[in-house]
């Protein structure tokens, strides 16, 4: 009885002592990682931007969207990867079939062992990315952030299409001239926890608060998913629920193009004004024949392009990230850096009978 | 369902009398859905009277009608106790090739509907082929084919999208034209629903999914073609899928590669809620029909009744508990009665 009690101390000394050496071991590790820590930010503050720089020669430059099924996403990389060769650059696309949160981290690490020079992603989701994006700045890989933005500290630059802001109060202000300030409308969303359309919703409910607006009236947020069918069952709905609705703004590509192709043969065409986000390719056929007179969109070539040049200044040492920073993005001109290392791409380009024939996307 | 094959043959007389009581259980099981229907349009009409004007009658019916078609389809698979998951992504696939094939041309809408219609039968053809041959369960053959069939229509979309302007003229027209009020999407619909129905109850092939599905063992013994009738019922639905496709690129007009993404479950609730039991054997595509509409009609009310969008996919779900408890409610009753009755001619002879 003794000898085995005796057996048992012992073993559980010995697990103690395990136990103290693994903690300690742990401790040792936490500070190593945290004095890394320490010094990242004297790092980053250290390297000094030389807008003179010229951009290196042969860039390895990765675009990582959010699926490569996205026809939005395609065009943006597509222009990116046509910017790259302009400057010398060596671009290339690779990016998961589907855009949920951790989909992209593989992806990540997989650029980082071929040493590219570059990554821009647009981000599935702000954290899931920010483990193996900061570990791809401390080797010294250029991160963007283009169209979705990750964490602040898990990128150097963020490309804004257009600030939020504009995006939503422009849109209001463009229906509001189309209905000479009068009337009730609606707005067809995509899914009710979509974050920027909620922030585009709120930032248009602000603008209305302008006393310019007092004849309009938002009677209804409707939500169709991004589903054409449900689209359409919206908008049908919408338009019998209120008989007197006057214009319907749908910020989401796939809304205003079910909105617009209902209207488009039902009895409510030309009574009805349909405004919002949507492609030039996609709307073409209903502004050509009437039922839309106009509705916006930034250029994603644009994008595109701004978010490559912005890697490659990043990646030749011309800007760090810092506010204030400026740089030349080829044929786009000068841009700034802004808070939080926002570039702006503009605001949003408004598309009608007269310019959309010269847009092709 | 199952007793009716199970007891020994009776005389020609109860058998009349068995057949027409299953007829009048399964036809007040239509009646059923089709009453909640009328009620819940007249009750619609009632709050607000454009539920019901001209232009709101063609958007039921235009509503309606992919979702009819697609589950006249599935349950002729769902009869012979199998299911076809695959369908949301033939649909996809078909509407991106159509969309394809008439971009920036100007051919024929005919042409169209023959390409749609046999992209979906070489997937049917896939899936019959799998589960009969194969004997591989319908649920799991028909889940991969979901991804593979996904996956060929995302690699070849890569992103691209056909819009509206590139579509001709004719074959959007398909989609939004009608003839005294009634649009063509709805009588291709409804020509197909009578069609199907009439082959399920007036040839013996029909008769004998109904057969397989009721009891797979009593209809091999009986002498069914088994594999042959279970790829039949798959390519039927396949193809139905694909002529569907090509109604979705006539309909919408924009078509990406994620096209009905998750219709399956739609297609399946539709077809439950008719009254096509999940387990075989029973049901009609007349009840999958009115399954179908009773969907889309409810998704349209409540849009026009202002409530919240969330309790459409509440109401499906109930209305799904309520259909497999009714279901099972019936089936106990009616064992029962045959048992009496089968019971009682036992007596009598």
């Amino acid at each position: 009885m003794t000898t085995r009690s005796t057996v048992r101390r012992r073993g559980t000394a010995a697990t103690a002592v395990a136990c103290a050496l693994l903690v300690v071991a742990g401790c040792s590790g936490t500070t190593k990682d945290s004095e890394e820590d320490n010094t990242k930010p004297e790092k980053k503050t250290e390297a000094t931007a030389n807008p003179d720089a010229p951009i290196k020669e042969g860039l390895k430059v990765a675009f990582l969207p959010k699926q490569i099924n996205n026809p939005y996403e395609t065009i943006v990389d597509k222009a990116g990867m046509a910017a790259a060769k302009e400057y010398g650059g060596d671009a290339k696309e690779v990016g998961p079939s589907d855009a949920s949160a951790s989909s992209q981290v593989s992806y990540i690490n997989t650029l980082i062992q071929q040493k590219q020079d570059a990554i821009l992603i647009a981000a599935n989701d702000p954290n899931a990315v920010c483990g193996p994006l900061q570990q791809a700045m401390d080797q010294g890989i250029a991160v963007v952030a283009y169209d979705s933005d990750t964490a602040k500290d898990c990128r150097q630059v963020f490309i804004n299409q257009a600030s939020s802001e504009e995006i939503g109060r422009s849109l209001v202000r463009n229906l509001g001239k189309q209905l000479n300030y009068k009337g009730k409308f609606a707005i067809l969303s995509a899914t009710q926890n979509a974050t920027n359309q909620n922030t585009w919703i709120d930032f248009m409910k602000k603008e209305l608060e302008d006393p310019k607006y007092k004849g309009m009236e938002l009677v209804k947020v409707a939500y169709g998913d991004d589903d054409d069918q449900k689209s359409f069952q919206q908008t049908q709905g919408l338009l019998q629920a209120y008989p007197d609705l006057k214009g319907i703004i749908s910020p989401t590509t796939v809304g205003i193009a079910a909105a617009a192709r209902y209207v488009s043969d039902s009895s409510y065409k030309g009574k009805v004004v349909i405004n919002g986000l949507g492609t030039p390719n996609q709307m073409r056929k209903y502004v050509k024949d009437g039922t839309v007179e106009q509705f916006s969109l930034w250029d994603p070539n644009d994008l595109g392009y701004l978010s490559s040049y912005t890697a490659a200044a990043l990646a030749s040492g011309q800007i760090t990230g810092a506010e204030g920073e400026t740089y030349k993005a080829g044929k786009l001109g000068e841009f700034t850096v802004g808070k939080d290392g926002e570039v702006i791409l503009g605001p949003p380009t408004i598309f009608d009978k007269s310019n959309i024939d010269k847009y092709d996307f | 369902m199952t007793t009716t094959l199970q007891t020994p043959a009776p005389p020609g007389a109860s058998e009349r009398s068995s057949r027409s009581l299953v007829d009048t259980v399964f036809r007040a099981r239509e009646i059923s859905i089709a009453g909640a229907l009328v009620l819940l349009v007249l009750g619609t009409w009632l709050t607000n009277h454009r539920f019901l004007s001209e232009q709101g009658t063609k958007d039921l019916m235009l509503n309606a009608s992919i979702l009819v078609l697609l589950a006249v389809g599935q349950s002729v698979v769902v009869i012979t106790r199998n299911i076809d998951l695959s369908v949301g992504s033939v649909v996809g696939l078909s509407a991106f090739a159509c969309g394809t094939f008439v971009s920036d041309t100007d051919r024929n809408a005919v042409l169209v509907l023959l390409l749609g219609m046999g992209i979906g039968a070489v997937c049917g053809l896939v899936n019959g082929f799998l589960v009969s041959f194969g004997r591989v369960p319908a649920l799991v053959v028909t889940l991969g084919t979901l991804y593979i069939i996904q996956g060929i229509d995302h690699w070849w979309a890569h992103g691209e999208q056909i819009n509206a302007s590139e579509v001709p003229e004719g074959v959007l027209d398909l989609g939004s034209g009608s003839v005294i009020g009634l649009p063509y999407l709805s009588l291709i619909a409804a020509a197909v629903l009578v069609a199907v129905a009439y082959y399920l109850r007036s040839y013996r092939s029909g008769r004998e999914l109904y057969a397989i599905g009721s009891n797979p063992d009593a209809a091999r013994l009986a002498g069914v073609p088994i594999r042959r009738r279970v790829l039949t019922a798959y390519v039927l639905c396949g193809t139905i899928a694909g002529f569907a496709g090509a109604l979705w690129l006539a309909r919408f007009g924009t078509v990406v590669a994620d096209n009905a993404h998750g219709w399956e479950l739609t297609v399946v609730s539709a077809v439950v809620v008719g009254g096509v039991a999940i387990v075989g054997g029973v049901g009609t595509v007349w009840g999958a029909a009115l399954g179908a509409m009773l969907l889309t009609t409810i998704g349209s009310a409540l849009v026009v009744l202002k409530v919240d969008p969330f309790w459409e996919d509440a109401i499906t779900g109930a209305l799904l508990l309520a259909a497999i408890t009714a279901d099972r409610i019936v089936n106990v009753r009616m064992t029962r009665a045959l048992r009496k009755r089968s019971a009682r001619h036992g007596h009598g002879a």
